[in-house]
């Protein structure tokens, strides 16, 4: 009987060992599967599953937490674009942004077109708040800017409009800013029109009491705060309603999206 | 037959033909148990490696509720090598895909556990310890230490330390579902007291890592224990169910 628990026992071992000096994703061939397009759609099931959790559990209007001023991270870590660059983005910021337009158009009654001191001067919102980014890491930031309701509102949303897409002046491919909305790398990203209407949901122009600065998104940037840092688009030109994304760009209705990043970035 | 009643689901039903002299085959696990135990045992694998994988993008781990490169880093880690993460490259995206899809099947499967163990009194019976085997702790971390396994009519029953260890998963289980979803900015709208409980978002994101790692141990400890007590009748009675009883030492 000893002899035999030995032997199982030295099986064991064997097999636990094989088990832990293996590589994990090659013994079930995660990799592969990761590159199967039909298991990636099994996987993408998830998503749909967490957005109609969150949607379900989620109280319209259910506000993300918000901070004291003591709670502001003293470094705000800037991601992905620190710098649009190219000879128009350089003047915009040599001009203080005073020729940068924001214009609001798609399945709209009256599209929109506004200035940075037009935004200025339209009621606003201030609100402390923890962005989390899709890394892990996590700031608190201190956003100003125009409540995104507000400005629907006064465009007037069609009935048919499902999605807002934001084109940006960055573009992450390497690329200086090249002014173009759908060349290769060029950031944009979209949100639901009901995520678009919530009271925090800002297109924000000041950060921590001062005008954006160039790494965090100079001069206009969304703030959607049940979502990730990755929704937050910077450097906003261009605010379209859609009733669809899958014929801009990649399809997946933003940058990071067409790079294989959720569309939801709720968790 | 008063023992076979004590001795619990465990050992419940004896298989007749198997009863004779110095061979006892009794069916050990029940079926919910074993179908739920091999789904949680892939799914915590890919969890654990995808997990990982995610980990890769941003290594180091803070208290409170925020923190990133030019904050004070509770645990610094290094990146976590190809060969133990899902899939076998740093892609946050990919790991992500894995990860969350494989945490609904940790919820669900768990559910499902969780009702069948209570209905059926699984929990109640074969986990929850009694007074008796709070008693034996002493006595029953020295029989493992020396690596004495329990024979005979013991052997039909779990251990107070299995017990506790059971339980202490199924407590580690809880704990990341939770901690996972305080990471979630949608859901710290939908329940920032949550977020506030475990000490803010980092924490955690800190929390849900070191019961990860508190699970690995579990596992580690679980895996050695199933070869010391006998890899193929254990490995056999979580697939069939029958389990050869452990003679008495004479």
């Amino acid at each position: 009987m000893a002899i035999i628990t030995r032997r199982q026992a030295l099986i064991g071992g064997l097999a636990g060992g094989g088990l832990l000096l293996g590589s994990c994703s090659k013994i079930f061939q995660a990799d592969a599967l990761t590159e199967s397009a039909s298991f990636q759609r099994v996987l993408a099931a998830a998503q749909a599953w967490t957005l109609s959790t969150q949607r379900l559990l989620l109280r319209r209007n259910a506000m993300a937490q918000e901070y004291k001023p003591s709670d502001i991270s003293p470094h705000f870590k800037a991601n992905g674009t620190f710098n649009p660059g190219g000879e128009w983005y350089d003047r915009q910021v040599a001009e203080r942004f005073a020729d940068w337009r924001l214009r609001i158009d798609g399945l709209v009654t009256h599209p929109l077109t506004l200035s940075v001191a037009e935004l200025r001067r339209l009621p606003s919102r201030s609100q402390i708040t923890r962005h989390d980014c899709v890394e892990g890491w996590s700031a608190i930031g201190g956003w100003t800017g125009v409540p995104l309701a507000l400005l629907l509102h006064a465009a007037g949303v069609r009935p048919s409009a499902r999605f807002l897409v934001f084109y940006c002046a960055d573009n992450l491919d390497g690329e200086p800013s090249k002014g173009g909305e759908q060349s290769p790398g060029q950031y944009y990203e979209s949100i639901a029109l009901e995520d678009a209407m919530h009271p925090q949901t800002l297109i924000a122009y000041d950060m921590n009491g001062k005008p954006l600065d160039v790494p965090h998104g100079a001069p206009l940037r969304l703030r959607v705060e049940q979502q990730l840092g990755y929704k937050q688009a910077k450097y906003i030109r261009h605010i379209q309603l859609v009733s669809d994304f899958r014929r801009i760009a990649g399809g997946h209705g933003g940058y990071w999206e067409d790079n294989g990043y959720d569309w939801y970035a709720g968790i | 037959m008063l023992m076979q009643r004590t001795a619990g689901a465990l050992a419940g039903r004896r298989h007749a033909a198997d009863v004779e002299p110095g061979r006892e085959v009794i069916h050990r696990h029940a079926w919910p148990v074993r179908v739920t135990h091999w789904i949680n045992a892939l799914t915590l694998f890919i969890l654990v490696g995808s997990g990982l994988n995610i980990l890769n993008a941003h290594p180091r781990l803070y208290w409170g509720q925020k923190g990133s490169d030019f904050d004070h880093a509770f645990i610094t880690l290094h990146a976590w090598p190809d060969w133990l993460i899902v899939p076998s490259y740093t892609d946050l995206a990919d790991a992500r895909h894995w990860h969350f899809f494989f945490a609904w099947v940790l919820v669900v499967n768990g559910v499902v556990y969780l009702l069948w163990s209570l209905l059926s009194r699984h929990i109640q019976r074969d986990l929850w310890p009694t007074t008796a085997d709070l008693r034996a702790i002493p006595s029953s971390i020295r029989d493992h230490v020396l690596l004495r396994h329990p024979r005979g009519e013991a052997a039909k029953r779990y251990n107070v330390l299995q017990r506790l260890a059971y339980l202490g998963l199924l407590l580690l289980v809880c704990g990341m579902v939770v901690t996972g979803l305080a990471m979630s900015p949608g859901l710290d709208a939908a329940a920032p007291w949550l977020v506030w409980a475990l000490g803010g978002r980092q924490s955690a994101r800190t929390l849900h890592f070191l019961f990860a790692f508190s699970i690995v141990l579990f596992i580690a400890v679980h895996l050695a224990e199933v070869a010391l007590a006998g890899v193929i009748n254990e490995v056999r009675s979580m697939i069939t169910g029958r389990y050869t009883v452990p003679r008495e030492r004479s």
